[in-house]
């Protein structure tokens, strides 16, 4: 953390503004979040002005991104409303080769005037930077697609729906959690809309409107007397979908063989209000687990993140080359790993994909932040590494013609760089329920949520913990266990699963605010899985005095 | 244009809460030039240049509070901006938390501002990369680094009279260079408000050598060891607790600082008595703004004196319901030394390890503490009081505070 971000965080400024967001934008009316802002054909003319003014300057190679980022926050704690915010940030991002050397500059000046100034800057910028260049850009081709357009298949516009609505719905779920005996809740709702422009002097022209949404409700219960409390997350996901995922539909909801009621397409925030205060009641004189070797039944709603951490990040090809070096970090996927065909990354039944078609995923969009058509590949196929994750300008260093379309960029602000697609583990091909993989269970712990981690900076040795634990014994779930964590290395970690649930118990998990960069960026992805095993793992006990 | 005088910042405050028509009404000014410069693999990966001024706007009308952004300065502008605060004031719900706004304050002349700063230039930054990439290359090693500045200014004003102004600048540079054979890294941060006190070849130079040093680790067993941690490493650590200091998660039992059968550790001896917090917005390394976006006056605080809690920090909200002194979050963060350098610790080691900075993978939860090694992966072991081999990747996991 350096000073600029320690005085970010620590509050200096409006307090309505310290949000986990990039908000360069300003706060708006609810109804103005509705109002168009630019035609397409505004849009376009804007687009060329600054390509046009690009290619003048000397880029051999420019795009342009026209952005309106949308944001509104509900923001609840018992039964208070904190905060309300409405935020719109608007303006323009344009990125330039010239001299075989990346430049880039945005501006909020929105006009023909601005952009061109920008698109100036940014190949100024480039030509700076070329005289201690040692790599010119080597940029994949990718097709000419005219004017396009996508939008997320959403049912309801969070957007539109009223405020009240939204406050009423927090402040009811924060009631359920009080009434089940919570001693505090906080309850929140982001919901993002991203309205992007993408033009470049390929020939491409697509107008996208993409819609997130993530519903967070944390249930504190606290025992005064030991001076413990237990705080239990919600068990929803953010999603790539509107308003209509709250609706808390029936076929959206999960009965485990534990009880606990897990949610995948439709999210039911008042039971698992409720049930999270029970829970976290339970959890709180839980048996404190007996650290050992387990075998490990892991739920979706707590796999996404090792998924995450220990598959997604350490194959983005631009951390396995170095990119990362200084930041995020590097990886131990090396691509010598990938090239000898055989690196056993996982047991033969684990089958790791990249995709950013994926329908209620947060990753997914039509096209990338710099304009390829977004598709599915592999990465872990049979168990053997098989990819990565690669933009235009990396993927010749795997010998390929076609980007992976896996560019992104938070806002008009940033450049746009390698993010993380959605990357799933693929269910199991055999019918197999959560209840036939606990039956054959002897030593196990079933786990459900995600909690706390930690993960070295090649994404190799790892702790995990969770929110929800289960004791299995012989078969049997036989009781809730607390202060579990489990530790392993990534490559023995995916090589000890043995079974994996059947497209049935398939569920999206995800991060809304992952980061990377520098200057630092955010973005949104999901992770897929149905209820997985993995035998032998090493459990520690976290609630052992040292 | 964006770092505007204390009388323009001044004249445009007092402009926007002459239109307020609410029961309150406060301001903020902020805005600044910055630009950066990023490279990796010996090369200029990304560079950039920002430019930022914002008005946000609080209008309150009894407990019901509203806010609103503008990038816009003209007078129609300022005006629509508070009008519309007020309107969503008009529309919120009311929150029973909401404090009235304070009252005229005195503030310390600040420090925070260096010229030099302000008058960087893209060529300075290319300068910075290449004072790293070039002698990286020549050792067969790979440099990645990070190169940031920027100067800007904050405002405040409110209806009770109220009026702050700061102008501040400040650098940031981390580099981490990697031997070719893929077994060495070293890594170095600076943090200056001048930039004058910043030797870039000299910072780059470090990392260079640790990188050379650390080159073939070896793999060492999981026990316990003396743990260095180089100021970057600490004030990440530090950084992470602070801020879960908060009064009221303690008094409401949710916190490192909550005790059993209630009450807090305010008071108490939490730590060793040679660790001693604190912060001072007139620190001569570490210049801020002298109050906070509230118009607080922010001054010198112990935070741990000699391992004791002596402050939590307190909303306005918390402070006034407790019947106690408001402790604003602080603007900086400073860790008392001690008398020994760094090769005397090392020197006085038996067996343990110097972490030059945590990952950023290290994750505080409200009573757990675990990290792991920098990015830059170098981790000295230290035994038999000299430094003895590098080792690899390794993670201290669940310190319990």
């Amino acid at each position: 953390m350096n000073r600029r971000e320690f005085i970010r965080w620590a509050g200096v400024g409006a307090g309505a503004l310290m949000l986990p967001l990039p908000l360069v934008g300003k706060s708006v009316s609810t109804e103005s979040l509705l109002e168009p802002r630019l035609t397409q054909a505004q849009k376009k003319e804007l687009a060329d002005a600054g390509l046009n003014a690009a290619k003048a300057a000397g880029a051999s190679y420019a795009d342009i991104r026209i952005g309106r980022y949308l944001n509104q926050y509900v923001i609840t704690r018992e039964d208070k409303v904190e905060n309300l915010v409405n935020t719109e940030s608007f303006g323009v991002g344009i990125r330039v080769i010239t001299n075989g050397t990346w430049g880039f500059a945005s501006t909020y000046e929105v006009s023909k005037e601005g952009i061109a100034k920008a698109a100036q800057t940014a190949v100024a910028i480039a030509k700076a930077n070329a005289k201690i260049q040692t790599e010119p850009v080597k940029l994949a081709p990718t097709p000419a697609l005219g004017e396009v357009s996508w939008k997320t298949p959403i049912e309801k516009n969070a957007f539109e729906v009223p405020i009240k609505e939204k406050v009423d719905l927090l402040l009811a779920a924060n009631a359920k959690a009080m009434e089940n005996g919570a001693n505090y809740v906080n309850s929140l709702l982001f919901q993002v809309n991203e309205q992007k422009y993408f033009a470049s002097t390929d020939g491409s022209y697509i107008d996208q409107d993409v819609h997130r949404l993530w519903p967070i409700c944390r249930v504190t219960v606290i025992d005064k007397e030991t001076g413990t409390f237990k705080t239990r997350n919600e068990f929803s996901a953010p999603v790539g979908m509107g308003y209509e995922y709250l609706e808390g539909r029936k076929e959206g909801k999960t009965t485990t063989p534990a009880g606990a009621i897990v949610y995948g397409k439709s999210y039911d925030i008042l039971e698992d209000a409720a049930y999270a205060a029970l829970q976290a009641k339970e959890a709180l004189g839980a048996k404190s687990v007996q650290a050992g070797k387990y075998d490990l039944v892991l739920d979706p709603s707590h796999l996404w993140l090792t998924i995450h951490e220990s598959v997604g990040h350490p194959l983005e090809l631009d951390r396995v080359l170095g990119y990362e070096a200084n930041y995020a970090g590097t990886s131990f996927a090396t691509l010598d790993k990938w090239q000898s065909k055989s690196f056993q990354y996982g047991s033969k039944m684990v089958n790791l994909f990249a995709d950013k078609t994926q329908v209620g995923s947060l990753g997914a969009v039509g096209f990338d932040d710099e304009g390829v058509q977004c598709k599915r590949w592999d990465l872990v196929k049979d168990g053997v590494l098989v990819n990565y994750q690669a933009i235009r300008d990396q993927v010749h260093i795997l010998g390929e013609a076609e980007s992976h379309g896996c560019c992104y960029s938070q806002s008009w602000a940033d450049v746009q760089f390698q993010r993380m697609p959605n990357v799933s583990l693929a269910a199991g091909k055999t019918p197999l329920s959560v209840a036939e993989m606990i039956k054959n269970v002897e030593k196990g712990i079933y786990i459900i949520g995600d909690g706390s981690f930690s993960i070295d900076q090649q994404r190799y040795n790892f702790q995990f913990g969770g929110q929800l634990f289960y004791e299995i014994k012989n078969g049997q779930i036989v009781g809730m266990l607390k202060d579990v964590a489990y530790q392993a290395n990534t490559q023995e970690f995916w090589n000890a699963c043995t079974q994996i649930c059947d497209e049935g118990d398939y569920r999206l998990g995800g991060s809304f605010f992952d980061g990377k960069g520098q200057p630092g960026q955010v973005s949104a992805v999901s992770h897929g899985s149905a209820t997985a095993r993995f035998n032998g793992i090493n459990v520690i006990n976290t609630g052992r005095k040292i | 244009m964006p770092i505007l005088t204390e009388a323009e910042a001044r004249q445009i405050l007092e402009k926007v809460v002459g239109f307020s028509k609410a029961d309150e009404c406060e301001a903020n000014l902020s805005g600044g030039d910055g630009g950066n410069i990023r490279y990796a693999r010996n090369s200029v990966s990304t560079a950039g240049s920002q430019s930022s001024l914002q008005l946000v706007v609080q209008c309150s009308f009894g407990k019901k509070l509203g806010t609103a952004t503008i990038n816009e300065f003209d007078t129609a502008s300022l005006e629509k901006a508070v009008r519309r605060a007020e309107e969503l004031a008009r529309l919120a719900p009311e929150n029973p938390e909401y404090v009235s706004v304070l009252g005229p304050q005195i503030y310390d002349p600040a420090q925070s501002f260096a010229e030099a700063t302000a008058q960087i230039t893209p060529d300075y930054r290319t300068e910075v990369a290449r004072l790293s990439i070039e002698p990286a290359k020549k050792n067969e090693a790979a440099a990645a680094g990070f190169f940031e500045d920027r100067a800007g200014f904050s405002a405040m004003m409110n209806s009770k009279g109220t009026f702050a102004y700061n102008k501040s600048t400040g650098m940031n540079f981390t580099v981490t260079v990697r031997s070719n054979d893929g077994t060495g890294s070293g890594w170095m941060m600076r943090d200056f408000t001048d930039v004058r006190k910043f030797e870039a070849a000299q910072a780059s130079q470090i990392a260079l050598e640790k990188c050379l040093r650390s080159r073939k680790p070896q793999a060492i067993e999981p026990g316990k060891y003396t743990v260095i941690l180089e100021p970057a490493a600490s004030i990440d650590v530090l950084g992470g607790m602070f801020f879960n200091m908060g009064a009221r998660e303690a008094d409401e039992g949710r916190s490192f600082l909550s005790k059993k059968g209630g009450g807090t550790k305010l008071g108490e001896k939490l730590v060793d008595e040679r660790v001693t917090l604190y912060s001072d917005p007139l620190h001569p390394e570490l210049p801020t703004a002298t109050w906070a976006g509230d118009g607080m006056p922010l001054k010198k605080t112990n935070w741990l004196e000699k391992g004791v809690v002596k402050n939590m920090t307190y909303t306005r909200y918390w402070a006034e319901k407790n019947g106690v002194p408001y402790v604003p979050f602080p603007s900086n963060l400073i860790m008392e030394g001690g008398t020994a350098s760094l090769e005397d610790l090392i020197k006085s080691t038996k067996k343990g390890f110097s972490l030059p900075a945590p990952g950023i993978s290290a994750k505080w939860t409200p009573k757990l503490y675990s990290t792991r090694a920098s990015p830059a992966t170098e981790l000295f072991t230290l035994k038999m009081a000299r430094l003895n081999f590098p080792s690899k990747t390794c993670a201290s996991t669940k310190a319990q505070w």
